[in-house]
């Protein structure tokens, strides 16, 4: 791990009080502008002085980012709404459980006080060779020093890695995949609302990002439809300890079941590969199925497959497979099933 | 303006990690400027061309009125070729320039036909065609040098008609030698950084500062190859190199631009046959050389 300092590189620090200067700001800054949302992200890479920004646009002060609010067709979040804030809104406690759940299990009480849902969807990623400032791929060089025989990969990715193998660390961001998110953006050219799952990209498309916000670019806030308002919700996350802790793998999903059969259902992961990962084949496969265990089964492996595993990470295959099974069929339901090949 | 990225690795070693993305825009640019210069020149100060006439009259009458210059299996490498160099060049540099795709597997899928296809061309090249043409001779050299005297304005001897390629033709061929081999060598180390159906991963193959250089090389080469692409393609769009590009595609050149241009004692057509034949049947069977 890199050392933090006591002291941050120097910076300038601008603090806009509208999202038209907020965008404005970082338009005119480009690559040199760092958004600064809860902190909670950006202070680490500050204080170990692997980034150094020369300008800082710190959002605390723009009001139109924050809150929650019910629209025509469901709720809009703004981007630096606290993660509590979330957790504790009566209308996401209601209708979409499944995010307040996921917001719940970030971190810790205090993080979550000061830390917001638009930063934990556009965080960084948590390879520690990329955080120890080395010149990995992720951080523009040449090579992935975890996808190496004797590299600490145990927490890495299993699925869709290309080059770097690191993984997206979100909790919310499956579950807000799996409520059909959209998410806003405003750019320069204006504003740009895109799907959920579309707004993280992988290696294979940007190895320097987990996300597709470019400089300039602004997340102002997430719209939640109401298509899967109060349906069947399931969230895990499975971590090394049971608080303040990154997951090693979560799972999200939201059924709509009558008489015990799937009608529609929306299904995504994390921490199996750089970005969150909506499960469709599971999806198409489950429909008109019973809500079981051997539905659950059959979900699991079909999740897995074209899974690769690195050196230390194997666990994450049976894991994973188990996450599935146990958001189909049930905790009560679902037996561990142990790894044996996929 | 540091022409290199640098790093410093694990063990504190700063070390080149690959070229800085701006030389994208030096190799276009110069490509361009090389546009600009040529046509500038050919349009306003070249003089015409004169060369030494020493044919026989009986050697026109025995040249086909097609000559077949590349053959179908010449012209099929030249154009796998210029697919997969293209594909290799748009992979490479259009991600750098802001229009993000996955490009990897590509790249590296066409990187394996440009090896491929280059092993073929120097076993046939070597082996069934005629291997020095390609290569610069002392006719080439002398005539370099009349030809820039009489540039000049001084007196020197018209120069011999080509054989069949002219040296500045010889010359590139070098340079794309040099450029795309260079590529081709480093490329396929850097297979073994990414995973491939070839080899299994092993970044640790070389230290941190080979592996640098050798990105450094690929990148050099490729930027290199922007550049020498922009200018093949220009000299096959102009008008005077016309007859050339189509035999690329058609495998054969008229009698009158042949004699206009290339020498018969230097790229003789081994026999005459009747010009109804088919190009292919003269592609193959007539020429001697590559």
């Amino acid at each position: 791990m890199a050392v933090i300092r006591d002291v941050m590189p120097a910076f300038e620090l601008l603090q806009p009080n509208s999202i038209a200067d907020a965008q404005k700001l970082l338009a005119q800054q480009g690559s040199d502008g760092w958004v600064l949302a809860g902190g909670m992200d950006s202070f680490d890479w500050l204080k170990d002085r692997i980034k150094k920004p020369k300008v800082v646009v710190d959002l605390s002060g723009v009001a139109e980012l924050k809150g929650v609010r019910a629209n025509a067709d469901g709720v809009e979040i703004g981007a630096m709404t606290t993660l509590t804030e979330v957790v504790e809104h009566p209308l996401i406690k209601q209708k979409y459980k499944l995010l307040a759940d996921a917001a719940e299990l970030v971190a810790s009480p205090q993080i979550r006080n000061q830390g917001t849902i638009g930063g934990n969807v556009t965080q960084d990623a948590r390879c520690w060779y990329y955080r120890a400032g080395w010149p990995c791929y992720r951080a523009g060089g040449n090579i992935c020093y975890a996808d190496t025989p004797e590299g600490r990969n145990r927490e890495h990715a299993i699925l869709h890695a290309d080059r770097c193998v690191a993984v997206n660390p979100s909790d919310s961001a499956p579950a807000l995949i799996a409520l059909d998110a959209k998410f806003v953006i405003r750019t320069s050219k204006g504003e740009r609302v895109v799907d959920a799952e579309d707004y993280f990209i992988g290696p294979e498309i940007d190895i320097t990002r987990l996300h597709i916000l470019k400089p300039g670019d602004l997340l102002t806030s997430i719209r939640i439809p109401s298509a899967w308002a109060g349906s069947k919700f399931y969230f895990e996350k499975v971590r090394d300890r049971n608080v303040w802790d990154f997951p090693l793998l979560n799972v999200a999903s939201a059924m709509v079941v009558s008489n015990g059969t799937i009608e529609r259902m929306r299904i995504a992961v994390n921490g199996a590969a750089a970005r969150p990962l909506r499960l469709k084949a599971v999806e198409d496969a489950v429909r008109d199925k019973a809500a079981n265990a051997a539905t659950g089964e059959m979900a699991g492996k079909l999740a897995v497959q074209g899974a690769v595993p690195l050196q230390f990470n194997a666990y994450k295959i049976p894991l994973m497979r188990n996450l599935v099974k146990r958001a189909i069929g049930g905790v009560e339901e679902a037996k561990w099933t142990p790894y044996n090949g996929l | 303006m540091d022409p290199l990225q640098w790093a410093i690795d694990p063990w504190g070693k700063v070390v080149p990690i690959h070229i800085a993305w701006f030389l994208i825009w030096v190799a276009a640019i110069a490509g361009l400027l090389f546009f600009f210069v040529h046509a500038t020149y050919l349009r306003y100060f070249a003089k015409p061309r004169v060369f030494a006439n020493n044919d026989s009259p009986l050697i026109a009458v025995r040249i086909p009125e097609r000559v077949p210059r590349h053959s179908l299996t010449a012209r099929m490498f030249h154009w796998i070729m210029a697919a997969s160099m293209f594909t290799l060049l748009f992979t490479a540099f259009l991600p750098k320039l802001g229009i993000q795709f996955d490009w990897v597997t590509y790249h590296w899928i066409a990187g394996t036909v440009l090896t491929v296809s280059i092993l073929f061309h120097i076993i046939h090249a070597s082996f069934f065609l005629d291997f020095w043409s390609i290569w610069p001779d002392r006719i080439d050299l002398r005539d370099a040098s009349r030809r820039i005297l009489r540039a000049m304005g001084q007196s020197a001897p018209p120069p011999d008609r080509f054989a069949k390629y002219p040296l500045e033709n010889k010359l590139y061929h070098g340079a794309i030698i040099a450029a795309g081999l260079t590529s081709i060598g480093t490329g396929v180390f850097m297979m073994f950084r990414v995973r491939t159906i070839f080899f299994p991963r092993n970044p640790y193959l070389f230290g941190d500062m080979t592996w640098g250089m050798m990105y450094v090389l690929h990148g050099l080469a490729g930027v290199g190859l922007i550049a020498l692409i922009m200018v093949h393609v220009y000299f096959g769009l102009r008008p005077e190199k016309r007859a050339i590009t189509k035999s690329m595609i058609f495998g054969w050149m008229s009698r009158d631009f042949y004699l206009e241009e290339h020498d018969p004692a230097r790229w003789p057509v081994k026999s005459s046959k009747s010009p109804a034949r088919s190009q292919d049947a003269n592609a193959e069977g007539l020429t001697n050389a590559g």
